[in-house]
């Protein structure tokens, strides 16, 4: 019970820094509460039994992602978004239909934590019985990733390889055209 | 009823954290703003996997004395892939911003769209 209502309080708290990201008008402000919504996020992965998560979002998502963002603002020097009037009716249709439908979703899910829902009966058994036995490792996350299930870990190496060479071809200064005799002249 | 409830209200919380993120993407012109959005409705999805993992009185999935009922760990694995897949595309947008910025020298959605429309 007491688990369930941290749970809820930090759930809470990430809306808000959420609706913070949405509505900060200053691009750093919202590059700062971005930070603080992965931390958030990194600390309610630890209340859920998942440190391994935690701290692959905590210096993932709080570290590179933040960094990243903070290098983008830099590069494109706008450090605030331009004034306009900001409720998009049709934006907030299309969101509250997503949102009803999910809502929808859930009604048949098993209840929170519930150790009998099929989910937990049936192959995460089999990993907690045997894989250590099986790998010899006793982080069951680490021998599921690594392997049972490598394969999938070999797709994300690719993943993240792809996304790697299309941002150094992104980003790659073209040389402009030189007009002879003006090359010195900077 | 009350137990629904109490079984079922972070789920709930997590759709509206990703609805949020999914309004930030959709209503926001600047583009910067929108990858954050998306990266709200992401970190959302995974939340939600990882939250139907956990087992009540459950301890985290490392192999010890002493403990017999673990969490989940299936789901943490494969939101552990999400999450660095999940970085490096939005590496991905962040540079093509950059990109955007330097043909049109203006991150902002409206702008971009009014000057494609003046080329025309």
């Amino acid at each position: 019970m007491m688990a369930l209502i941290i749970d809820v309080f930090l759930l809470l708290f990430l809306i808000a820094s959420a609706i913070g990201i949405l509505r900060a008008r200053h691009l750093f402000a919202m590059a700062m509460m971005f930070g603080l919504y992965s931390l958030l996020v990194a600390s309610l992965f630890l209340l859920l039994d998942a440190p391994d998560v935690a701290f692959t979002e905590a210096a993932v998502g709080t570290g590179i992602a933040t960094v990243l963002m903070l290098a983008t603002l830099a590069a494109t020097r706008r450090s605030s978004e331009k004034p306009r009037s900001r409720f998009s009716p049709s934006a907030m249709i299309i969101t509250l239909l997503t949102g009803g439908l999910l809502f929808y979703g859930t009604l048949d899910l098993p209840n929170f934590g519930d150790p009998n829902a099929p989910l937990h009966t049936e192959m995460a058994a089999r990993f907690i019985e045997q894989g250590q036995q099986d790998t010899g490792v006793p982080n069951l996350v680490t021998a599921v990733l690594a392997s049972y299930r490598g394969f999938d870990t070999l797709g994300e190496v690719t993943v993240v390889f792809t996304a790697g060479v299309g941002v150094l071809l992104l980003l790659k200064r073209r040389r402009k055209p030189v007009v002879r005799g003006r090359s010195n002249a900077r | 009823m009350m137990t629904f409830i109490a079984g079922h209200i972070s789920y709930w919380l997590i759709i509206c954290l990703m609805m949020v993120g999914l309004y930030t993407l959709m209503s926001c012109s600047n583009l910067l703003k929108k990858i954050a959005g998306l990266s709200v409705f992401q970190t959302g999805a995974i939340l939600f996997y990882v939250s139907l993992g956990k087992i009540d009185g459950g301890t985290i999935p490392i192999i010890a004395e002493g403990y017999s009922l673990y969490s989940n760990p299936l789901p943490q694995v494969l939101m552990l892939t999400a999450i660095v897949v999940g970085v490096a595309t939005t590496a991905l947008g962040f540079a093509l911003i950059v990109r955007i910025r330097e043909a049109y020298s203006s991150i902002e959605e409206d702008e971009i769209i009014t000057m494609d429309r003046q080329d025309d």
